[in-house]
């Protein structure tokens, strides 16, 4: 035989990666003939969904507190009492904080202390989707900035991204964290990251995400492109603020500040 | 040859553990799971179907499934018309688990048998069955 | 020729079964991280990168330094480097190796890499970060390899392999600059949104690298009968002089620009890593050692009988690669998750499980490094090195 040991390894080698391409030939889908994906029906449709938050509408803690548990309760959002570990899909932080761009030392003391809501601003340019390595992040033609908790490789990238802070790590199995469970919606599992989703899942079955449900008015949901919208309407009458636009991250996420009320 | 006695007794002692599946297997009569369609849900439908035919699930519902999960997620198209025509909101919680609420007799036997471990399930409850 | 790292000294042995040992521990740890999540580390919500990935990046500059010393060898013909080159080719090799496990390392679901190639992503910088460094490896591998092969038959290198070692050249600048990109194009992380990350990350690679060869060529010549020579050290001690010295001037050009323009966000990150914010403060005494140590290598360094000196000179070198390692392995990264998004201050230290972890990592960077300088010393000290040769 001609064939020294280097040569034999050589095509034991192209013999490994000739298996290797007709294995992945398994992983070529078979769809079955005559069926059809389509979107729900009764969806909400937009073409950029948006959220005003109306800071002036959040007048005791149990307003906020309100909105804050109904959303992580349908979703299963684990309560984990060490600051680390904790995952927030949308929580309260001063104004001072999440507005740090706006340091005023004589802003009224009732806007100052005001807990302002916070939550995944579904950035227009998101950063976040701009660095995920497997597209785990992306964008939707509604604008919504959507996670696949499938294909995330937890490699906190878009952590490191998010101007917002509006990502959390399952640093830890989750699930132990989670007093009631709701079982029309999964949990996450050990190393995905995960966040605000403006209810997908909702938005399918034509409800509007729960927080705005909840609010009692206090919060609007809307497509922003369209001008006749309630959430268009509402910004073309009151100011409203966006964190961090100097960013040029367009945030899908207005607060309307307003401070004193006046008759 | 060098070290021949050495390298018999090192073949002899590699094909005892390799072969080790096949000779402890010997005789023994092959028994493959059944799994079991016995839900409430089930023994309330007058036609027994599932979304599509016996025949296409058993082999390429997995496929399905990540067919159904990239379209609902990725695509936002959450309503799957079968090859019947027939419309299935795309759910494996809330679509799948319904019907196959025996989730250890309908899944975990054969997975188990496949040697297969399904990640479904780091996520996506199963209601507690007795 | 890999057979020659089968035989060997027992002092070769016993440091072979060390790392081993310690690899085979934090293999044991890394299961655990694997079972329980990344929860063991003191990695946080709000710093969300800390030991694993800093070290990622410290390791590209030391993989990436390698072509200080294929500069002069291959484009000015500097012969003398000859001797030393193979030795900065395989520092590459497991220096780009360690990089790739301390990525994997930090992986919340380390089953899905493949996710990277199977689903390609051309505006993560994190996916050009997978190619660059993966083709780096390879270029190392084949060059270095087959140059060592040659020498071991006599025979001039396959010619084949010249294209490869240019290429080699922006490649190994294309692999720092790449994981500079991974930080600096990051909105609202002022610490790392700088034109100058890059230039940073290359000059401090270029003395940290080569300081870090220049301890190893001392080593291999006080235990084996391989002598790099002392020409060669001096040239690469040189090199190291000037890089250490644009890199400590860049830093100051960083602080400049915070410090003169007041601007806050720019300003939080050096407060935080250099005074401490509110009470925090960790950081601060590595901070300070970490300039205390460049301004001291830098004194060592450019005073001439210092550096011609081989123990001052093997001082000053400790002195480098420990300053930056504490700069970049560990300061650049933390600085730039505090304060958080929300200006609050969460300070990040690592626990002993990922201090394992990121020592079973450098252990098998380190017994791959033993491995394949082993190869080459037996080589050489059969064949008997003749520069003539190349």
């Amino acid at each position: 035989m001609g064939m020294d040991r280097r040569e034999f390894l050589r095509l034991a080698g192209l013999t490994c990666i000739g298996i290797g391409v007709g294995g992945a030939q398994l992983f070529v889908r078979t769809k079955i003939a005559s069926s059809e994906y389509a979107p729900p029906e009764e969806r909400l449709t937009a073409k950029r969904w948006a959220m005003i938050i109306d800071l002036r509408k959040f007048k005791t803690e149990e307003d906020y507190k309100r909105v804050i548990e109904a959303c992580h309760k349908i979703h299963n959002v684990p309560n984990i009492p060490d600051p680390a570990d904790e995952i927030k899909w949308i929580w309260t932080e001063d104004f001072e904080h999440s507005f740090p761009e706006q340091m005023n030392p004589f802003i009224p003391e009732s806007v100052e202390e005001k807990p302002v809501l916070v939550l995944c601003n579904h950035c227009g340019k998101a950063p976040c989707v701009r660095v995920c390595p497997t597209k785990a992040t992306f964008k939707r033609p509604d604008g919504i900035t959507a996670q696949d908790y499938h294909r995330c490789i937890g490699c906190r990238f878009c952590m490191a991204a998010c101007p917002y802070g509006a990502r959390s790590f399952n640093w830890r199995d989750p699930r132990p964290y989670i007093k009631e469970e709701n079982l029309e919606y999964p949990t996450r599992c050990i190393g995905v990251v995960e966040k605000c989703t403006f209810c997908v899942e909702r938005l399918a079955v034509g409800k509007k995400p729960i927080c705005v449900e909840k609010s009692n008015g206090a919060m609007l949901f809307g497509d922003l492109e369209d001008p006749s919208s309630e959430v268009r309407m509402y910004l073309a009458e009151h100011f409203s603020i966006r964190r961090k636009p100097e960013l040029g991250t367009q945030p899908s996420v207005f607060y309307i500040i307003g401070g004193e009320e006046h008759a | 040859m060098y070290d021949g006695g050495k390298i018999i007794a090192g073949i002899v002692i590699f094909l005892i553990f390799a072969l080790f599946p096949i000779y402890s297997n010997i005789g023994k009569a092959y028994q493959p799971p059944k799994p079991k369609l016995d839900t409430p849900e089930i023994q309330k439908m007058v036609v027994k179907k599932c979304v599509e035919p016996k025949e296409y699930m058993i082999p390429e519902h997995m496929k399905l499934i990540v067919d159904w999960r990239d379209a609902a997620l990725r695509e936002a198209k959450r309503t799957y018309i079968n090859s019947r025509g027939e419309r299935y909101t795309i759910s494996l919680q809330n679509t799948c688990m319904k019907c196959h609420s025996n989730k250890k007799k309908f899944c975990d036997e054969c997975h188990k048998h496949a040697g297969v471990k399904p990640y479904c399930w780091d996520c996506h409850f199963v209601k507690e069955e007795e | 020729m890999l057979e020659k790292a089968l035989v060997g000294s027992k002092r070769y042995w016993t440091l072979v079964f060390i790392l081993l040992g310690i690899i085979g521990i934090a293999f044991l740890v890394y299961l655990k991280q694997l079972k329980e999540g990344l929860g063991i580390t003191g990695m946080s919500r709000d710093v969300s990168w800390g030991f694993y990935i800093s070290q990622f990046t410290f390791l590209v500059g030391v993989a990436a330094s390698a072509v200080m010393i294929v500069i002069p060898y291959y484009l000015h013909n500097y012969k003398k480097f000859g001797r030393i080159v193979i030795l900065g080719e395989f520092l590459a090799v497991s220096a780009v190796t360690m990089c790739m496990l301390f990525i994997f390392v930090d992986m919340g679901q380390p089953s899905r890499i493949f996710n990277v190639i199977l689903h390609p992503t051309p505006n993560s910088i994190l996916f050009w970060d997978a190619v660059v460094l993966s083709g780096y490896l390879l270029l190392n591998i084949l060059i270095g390899w087959n140059a060592l092969q040659a020498e071991y038959k006599g025979t001039p290198p396959p010619k084949w392999t010249k294209p490869l070692v240019y290429i080699s050249i922006p490649w190994a600048i294309s692999i720092h600059t790449v994981t500079a990109f991974i930080y600096q194009g990051l909105p609202g992380r002022h610490f790392w949104l700088t034109a100058i990350m890059a230039a940073r990350f290359l000059a401090s690679a270029f003395s940290s690298g080569p300081a870090l060869l220049l301890l190893l060529a001392l080593l291999v010549r006080k235990y084996t009968k391989f002598d790099p020579g002392r020409e060669q050290l001096q040239s690469v001690a040189k090199i190291v002089t000037y890089a250490v010295i644009v890199n400590f001037f860049f830093f100051l050009l960083e602080v400049f620009t915070a410090g003169y323009s007041q601007i806050p966000g720019h300003l939080h990150s050096f407060e935080y890593l250099f005074f401490g914010i509110e009470g925090h403060g960790k950081l601060v005494p590595l901070m300070w050692i970490s300039i205390f140590l460049s301004l001291f290598a830098i004194a060592l360094l450019v005073i001439p009988p210092t550096r011609r000196n081989e123990t001052t000179l093997t001082v000053a070198c400790i002195a480098v690669f420990a300053s930056l390692w504490i700069d970049k392995g560990f300061g650049l990264v933390i600085g730039g998750f505090v304060p958080n998004p929300f200006e609050r201050v969460f300070e990040y230290w690592p626990t002993l499980p990922e201090t394992i972890i990121t020592l079973g990592v450098w252990a098998t960077g380190f017994l791959i490094l033993t491995v394949l300088y082993k190869v080459v010393i037996s080589v050489r000290e059969r064949v008997g090195f003749e520069e003539s040769a190349h």
